[in-house]
């Protein structure tokens, strides 16, 4: 490993794997929250269901046999409870990773999250950091009930003091989960649970930066470079750019640049904005309903910082102002390949 | 576990005379250091100096309460939650605190403050409008107060999972064992947080101590209409021991409560006190209880004043007089005026506190919106907020 820096305590990882191993993205958090466990005898998991079990998706298997009880721990039925005790066990300077099990189960904890997490280091006039994680399977595609696929970044978005992020490849979710955890600002890590299952290739020895120059999610990655549109994306709609990016280059050569966000809060908006100055054209894709969501913020953001460079209106691609659907017709609220192209077409029509 | 009571426990009568009961037998014993009288006490003139002191940090206490009342009323303040009425339960609880044990109080804890040892004049700026915090919290591990009802207990269980986790319970060195204590009201008890705290503290055999003042209204509602059953009764439940304690009685509030600490240090586990007192003032400078409670209400309380008491404790066994109360006034009347003088000088932070600690870390979007506001502020011609961090970050624009 090569960040010492956020390792400074608890024994050395000689234990875990090195080099460059495929896994799925669920399994590249596991390693990265194996690795910050065994680095920094501080790090806490706590979670229901997260024990024996492993998380219901399984993200933390094998690790409380690893690292014990106290460690990985099984906590009571109670979102606002854990997330309050865990703001108890970081003023005592621990660092919490919390697992809500579902995002639309976030909401018990709603409270403790956006009034005590994120603003006890204001309200101290910066005495008390709270270096806690919450990490959250969101967004859809997964065929469940009710409460199991909505996407909340936006409500989160909104309260300053807390960061939203976001990893879109398995790379990315073992550097981002680690980056996350030696943060001293609380961060909301929120794993696209419909990808957790897609494979890729995992440097295990990958930098994990500190300071806000150096991480991976301070940072907003052109993963597809393009000419003619910039598709902005994050978490789980990267995928879904990318393709889209693909399909309209093999059909009529449309050239799209895709930008991966990697975060919500604060946003890359150099980044953005570079894209959009050279393409002239912005679409915004995200699972979450457009209607006052991050697109919207983007929108307004490129619209002020590239006024004289676009060519069309920036345009959303997203999720309906209506709850969540039944399974049967997710696909048809979720951003597809097929409405992202046709919010491409629309700009490229100006 | 002790067994559900839910009698009082009480060592001093409202009119100073001493209760001794089969019942409270185990907190006389334990309260010994404060009893002026009964089996075993020979001399008890060291028992008086103790006494003394509690009456003292009430009286003392009581005098901060009035001239910050007063402060708000001349528009120095913008408000203020006045603890009248409660110096019992909260100087008798606080004394028996540790330097190393750690409080987590509501926003009414002015006197447990004044046991931690704080300047009460560093309660004030949070309620004069130049702090939302206003003291550092490791200097008496004092936590700040917090508004929102019941939150920190939750914040008070997890502290306390820490202090286990540190190695810090049940050692055996009375300087190293540390427990932790939420205080809140009777209302809290009705906030989901409470109860999810009372399970992970009892799960966990955390070393908390739930210190609940039923002052009998929150706000305008009754503790009635927050419960149908004493409010200590909510321990058995969770599976603590679960006390009251007549909460204007100083010397049984300090026996109770050092029990309770007493057993969170030593492993024990936690515990839920419910100090039975009474809110004599507003619930703040901006209530009118005249809405709300009848005059024979609060008189009948005023009879059971936890000052007066104590002080007819101490006459009753001739170890107060005129000369000690003068002297005690004349201190009183100085910590008013410091406290007067310290809220008078005062001032606004500078505007950049709009910006700074939003985040422990620099974040892109307090630096731009902070570049915007000074830029606005100096006149400067408007710009994008996001130039300079395009130039630093090597956007290819």
């Amino acid at each position: 490993m090569t960040a010492t820096a956020v390792r400074p305590a608890g024994p050395a990882p000689t234990d875990l794997p090195r080099g460059v191993v495929p896994m799925p993205f669920a399994k590249a958090i596991t390693a990265g929250l194996r690795a910050a466990l065994a680095g920094d005898d501080k790090v806490l998991l706590m979670g229901e269901d997260i024990g024996a079990l492993g998380g219901v998706f399984r993200v933390t298997e094998g690790l409380q046999a690893e690292f014990g009880e106290d460690r990985v721990v099984d906590t009571p039925l109670a979102e606002s409870g854990i997330v309050g005790t865990a703001i108890g066990l970081a003023m005592r300077g621990y660092r919490p990773v919390l697992e809500i099990q579902f995002d639309g189960f976030i909401f018990p904890a709603y409270d403790q999250i956006t009034t005590q997490l994120a603003k006890i280091h204001f309200r101290t006039a910066g005495r008390i950091e709270l270096p806690v994680v919450i990490r959250v399977p969101f967004g859809g595609g997964i065929g469940a009930v009710e409460h199991h696929s909505e996407s909340p970044e936006a409500l989160f978005a909104h309260t300053a003091g807390l960061r939203v992020v976001s990893p879109a490849s398995p790379q990315d979710a073992f550097t981002m989960i680690q980056e996350a955890i030696a943060s001293p600002d609380p961060v909301l890590f929120l794993e696209p649970k419909g990808r957790y299952w897609e494979k890729g290739d995992v440097d295990l020895d990958a930098p994990v930066g500190v300071g806000a120059a150096a991480r991976t999610l301070d940072h907003a990655a052109v993963v597809r470079p393009g000419t003619d549109v910039t598709v902005v994306a994050y978490g789980p709609t990267v995928h879904t750019a990318l393709a889209a990016a693909k399909t309209a280059a093999d059909e009529d050569g449309t050239s799209i640049e895709v930008v991966d966000l990697r975060s919500v809060s604060p946003i890359d908006v150099p980044t953005v904005v570079a894209s959009v100055k050279k393409t002239g054209r912005c679409v915004v894709v995200h699972e979450a309903p457009t209607f006052h969501g991050v697109g919207a913020e983007i929108a307004a953001r490129v619209t002020e910082e590239c006024f004289y460079a676009l060519e069309a209106p920036v345009l959303r691609v997203g999720g309906y102002h209506a709850p969540y659907p039944v399974a049967k017709l997710e696909h048809d609220y979720l951003p597809s390949v097929d409405r992202v192209l046709d919010a491409v077409d629309r700009v490229l029509a100006h | 576990m002790t067994e559900q009571q839910d009698e009082l426990v009480q060592l001093v009568g409202p009119d100073g005379e001493p209760v001794a009961t089969e019942a409270n037998a185990p907190y006389r014993e334990r309260a010994a250091r404060y009893l002026l009288d009964g089996p075993g006490v020979t001399d008890a003139e060291p028992a008086a100096q103790r006494v003394r002191g509690l009456y003292r940090d009430m009286a003392l206490v009581r005098r901060f309460d009035v001239e910050a009342t007063s402060l708000q009323r001349q528009g120095e303040l913008a408000l203020f939650p006045p603890l009248l009425g409660q110096e019992a339960a909260q100087v008798g609880s606080g004394r028996a605190l540790r330097e190393q044990d750690y409080v987590f109080p509501s926003y009414r804890e002015h006197g447990v403050a004044w046991t931690r040892g704080m300047d009460l004049a560093d309660l004030m700026p949070i309620f004069r409008g130049v702090e939302h915090g206003g003291w550092d919290p490791a200097a008496h591990n004092f936590h700040v107060y917090t508004l929102v009802i019941g939150s920190h207990a939750l914040h008070a269980t997890g502290y306390a999972m820490g202090v286990q986790r540190d190695g810090l319970v049940g050692t055996g060195d009375a300087a190293r064992d540390a427990a932790v204590v939420a205080y809140f009201g009777d209302g809290a008890t009705s906030q989901g947080d409470v109860s999810e705290a009372l399970g992970f503290a009892s799960v966990n055999n955390a070393p908390v101590v739930f210190f609940c003042q039923n002052n009998q209204w929150a706000i305008s509602v009754p503790t009635t209409k927050q419960s149908r059953v004493p409010l200590a009764r909510r321990a058995g439940g969770f599976g603590m021991p679960g006390v009251r304690v007549d909460g204007n009685d100083v010397i049984a509030s300090w026996a109770v409560m050092d029990e309770a600490l007493e057993r969170a240090r030593s492993g024990g586990g936690p515990t839920f006190v419910e100090a039975v007192t009474y809110r004599m003032g507003a619930h703040t400078t901006s209530d009118d209880p005249t809405r709300y409670r009848t005059s024979d209400e609060e008189e009948s309380w005023r009879r059971r004043d936890p000052i007066a008491r104590v002080r007819a404790y101490l006459e009753a066994h001739d170890a107060w007089d005129d000369a000690r109360e003068a002297d005690l006034q004349a201190e009183a009347d100085e910590l008013g005026e410091h406290v007067r003088t310290q809220v008078r000088a005062m001032e606004a932070p500078p505007k950049s506190r709009l910006f700074e600690h939003v985040y422990a870390t620099p974040q892109a979007q307090v630096a731009a919106e902070r570049a915007a506001f000074e830029a606005y502020e100096a006149g400067e011609p408007a710009s994008s907020p996001f130039e300079g961090l395009l130039e630093t970050t090597g956007g290819t624009r």
